[in-house]
């Protein structure tokens, strides 16, 4: 049968907004605090977050001032310890980053542009609640009390690694913050903590998963795995898609095709939600809507957190090559450690001189931290986990055959 | 003839077969605009258009499934996928459908697409940027394995793979991308001055199912691939015995000629892996040289292997067979 041909350039391939060596130009928000309802989460459909999903809750305004239904009327400490989590974050972030580049761990990966994401989330939790993060919310562990000389001992891959030097930095476990153990593939955390969250609600437990995907890794089928049990079997879990516009150098274009993450939960019967991502009261206010619900029984919630990935995706990772160079100052979302200090600042709880002096304490604190965690050992000059740790949990108990070959090792 | 490190030479390959074969189209996550993370499809995309090399989204079964449909339509997809540790959520695709397609369909149908993958250890990449998963496809029928180890034979292979009507699952090993890896971390080189990083600009194959012997001797027999060819061959020059390399290149079909001819002359084999022990595709060699050669083998063969455990980040080079280990199932082939 012979094959017609039809005109046109055939495949469509779709592109990223800007380029390098193009300017970044977006949209401004037309999306203002005020805009959107908070529905009662124990008792709302679907149907009823359709005007969220498709517009942007927001509490911090361009004024630096909160209003809104959604205002979660957190008190000035509250949002001082936010603030200062994020700025232990950043700090911590440039430290390791900086380590690395002297050899002393293998890879690290900034949450720049984005500390604020796990930081409000976690804080409007409760302790008993499960966390299941991918690579880009360690900020977690800072909520939840974990010590940062641990932290840094992990990511140096040292003798005193929790995780005994088995994975790449930034692979952090921490059983006692019910934080759990981030694994490389992508996407394969969104389903599994539906499972947690099934399993506390088959044990008739006052707990709630939350868990993160990334735009890119949306498109993994472990996002829709996630969205379809968490409908059916109304699981107390919170589904969020992190868009920060990127995946490595594919934009997020490449994730959807219409421009949004949100409203995809929707005809899944899902409450679903958009927040700003850099805005710390919309995000705290939406996760603890989300957990009400979940802990109601009224089911999941899935939300878009939208942010921008302000640095590279890792240490490997040179933006220049594949976006503007201005993207991430021209973010119409702003950068979410200067716009709640500017909100603190505004309702005369903080200043410039209380920011900076928030500043140089953690930065010693970093450093502290780290030189004690460097005592124990780093990448470029040990001393390592010994060889025996290859062997160790790879099941409860050794068989014999890895017994053979862990005693080939030990008097080799 | 130039001389290309290993990116360059599969570089090159794709170049000449996007130009010769307008079927041929590259797409993988991250391979268009950017190039690929490990910079193995630079250029390409500015050169033969978007609609040739392009970036797909984050979704190892969605780019296997289109290629395995692609490929049933006429076209002959190369797609990448950017580490082999993240190929397990094509798994199904590849295993269940791609290598069965031709026979299911009794020969109506099939679709010749080309996975490559970086695989092995030795960038401190830990669990999951290190695995080298060979054996999890050698034992699926209806695919061919391939697993280059230099600039040349990359290139060859490449080229014979995407040529090739049969699905081939192409191993890269990664920590040869810039330079050969003989086993000592410290010294990391480059592949410029090396005779296999010569290599011409115009298109050539290195055939499938044929292996390459890399050093000559009469001792014993080693068979490798990937990173490990180079460091059998320290190993081999430390051991200070005489010994056939041979870099298997294809895993299936694997040259049987070249195994056995060198195993009746040498009497002795060591089989090298980075890959754990257990099921790894050094117990099918070992399973086969002795069904073929028993009456010629003098002593036991001996396997080196990654060991039956997850790979490491901090302690990779406790995990990865070394020089030392390799030399000394070497010298063990020589008692008795
Ligand atoms: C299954 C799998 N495929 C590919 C990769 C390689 N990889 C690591 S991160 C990443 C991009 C992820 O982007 P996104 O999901 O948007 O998260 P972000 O990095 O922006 O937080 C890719 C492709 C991986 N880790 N796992
Ligand atoms: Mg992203």
């Amino acid at each position: 049968m012979a094959r017609k041909k039809k005109e046109g350039s055939g495949l469509n391939i779709p592109d990223a907004p800007f380029r390098p060596g193009e300017e970044a130009i977006f949209e401004t928000w037309s999306w203002k605090p005020g805009d959107l309802e908070r529905p009662d989460p124990t008792k709302c459909t679907a149907e009823d977050t359709v005007p969220h999903a498709q517009g942007l809750v927001r509490v911090l305004g361009d004024n630096d001032k909160a209003s809104g239904a959604w205002n979660p009327k957190l008190n000035a400490d509250e949002l001082r310890e936010g603030l200062e989590h994020m700025v232990r974050l950043r700090i911590f972030d440039d430290r390791m980053m900086k380590m690395q580049r002297t050899g002393k761990l293998s890879f690290y990966m900034r949450s720049f542009g984005e500390e604020c994401v796990a930081i409000a989330q976690t804080m409007a939790l409760e302790t008993q609640d499960w966390i299941f993060p991918s690579y880009r919310q360690p900020g977690a562990q800072f909520v939840r009390g974990r010590d940062m000389v641990s932290m840094i001992c992990h990511c140096l891959g040292n003798v005193e690694d929790n995780i005994k030097g088995r994975q790449m930095p930034v692979h952090y476990s921490y059983r006692d913050g019910r934080f759990i153990s981030i694994s490389s593939p992508v996407g394969t955390q969104f389903s599994q903590a539906v499972g947690v969250a099934m399993a506390s609600q088959y044990k008739k437990l006052d707990e709630v998963t939350i868990t993160w995907i990334g735009d890119g890794a949306s498109a993994e089928g472990d996002y829709h795995y996630a969205l379809n049990f968490a409908s059916i079997f109304k699981a107390p879990v919170i589904l969020n898609v992190v868009n920060n516009q990127w995946a490595i150098s594919t934009h997020a274009n490449f994730a959807t095709a219409s421009g949004e993450f949100a409203t995809r939960g929707l005809p899944y019967g899902l409450a679903s939600i958009r927040v700003d991502g850099n805005d710390f009261l919309a995000l705290y206010a939406v996760t603890k809507w989300a957990r009400e619900r979940a802990a109601s029984g009224s089911g999941a919630t899935h939300i878009e957190v939208l942010t921008y990935r302000a640095g590279a995706h890792s240490s490997s990772d040179d933006p220049s090559r594949y976006r503007s160079s201005d993207e991430h100052t021209k973010w119409p979302g702003g950068d979410p450690i200067e716009r709640l200090r500017d909100h603190l600042i505004e309702i005369g709880e903080w200043s410039a001189k209380r920011q900076s002096g928030l500043e140089d304490r953690i930065d010693s604190e970093v450093m502290s931290a780290y030189k004690e965690a460097v005592k124990y050992g780093d990448l470029a000059n040990g001393p390592y986990p010994e060889a025996d740790t290859i062997f160790t949990e790879v099941y409860e108990e050794m068989p014999w055959h890895l017994k053979e070959q862990f005693d080939e090792v030990m008097e080799g | 003839m130039a001389n290309m490190n290993m990116i360059q030479s599969l570089n090159n390959a794709l170049d000449i077969m996007l130009e010769r074969d307008d079927d041929v189209i590259v797409y993988g996550e991250d391979v268009g605009y950017f190039g690929g993370v490990f910079r193995t499809t630079d250029g390409l995309q500015a050169k033969h258009g978007a609609h040739r090399v392009f970036d797909s989204p984050l979704s190892e079964g969605g780019i296997l499934a289109t290629a395995f449909g692609m490929g049933i339509n006429g076209l002959r997809p190369v797609v990448e996928i950017q580490f082999a540790d993240y190929i397990f959520p094509a798994y199904d695709q590849i295993v269940n459908e791609l290598a069965k397609i031709r026979h299911r369909s009794g020969g109506e149908y099939w679709s010749p697409v080309t996975v490559r993958t970086p695989a092995g250890g030795g960038i401190r990449g830990g669990h999951h940027h290190s695995q080298s998963p060979e054996s999890q496809f050698t034992h699926t029928p209806g695919l061919k394995v391939v697993y280059c180890s230099t600039p040349y034979n990359a290139k060859g292979l490449l080229i014979s793979a995407v040529e090739c009507n049969d699905p081939v699952i192409f191993f890269e090993p990664k920590r040869c991308y810039r330079g050969p890896f003989y086993g000592d971390p410290h010294n990391v080189l480059t592949w410029e001055g090396h005779p296999e990083a010569e290599v011409p600009e115009s298109h050539y194959t290195v055939p499938l199912g044929e292996a390459r012997l890399v050093m000559e001797g009469g001792e014993c027999t080693v068979i490798a691939w990937g990173a490990m060819v180079h460091v059998s061959e320290q190993a081999i020059r430390d051991s200070g015995v005489s010994c056939d390399l041979i870099d298997l290149q294809t895993l299936v079909p694997w040259d049987r000629d070249t195994v056995v001819n060198s195993i009746e002359k040498t009497g002795r084999c060591v089989i090298v892996h980075e890959a754990p022990k257990t099921s790894g595709f050094g117990a099918e060699m070992a399973a086969s040289v002795q069904e073929r050669c028993f009456y010629h083998l003098e002593s036991p063969i001996q396997r080196v292997t990654g060991w039956d455990a997850p790979f490491p980040h901090t302690t990779e080079w406790d995990y990865m067979p070394g020089p030392t280990r390799i030399a000394a199932a070497i010298r063990k082939t020589q008692e008795g």
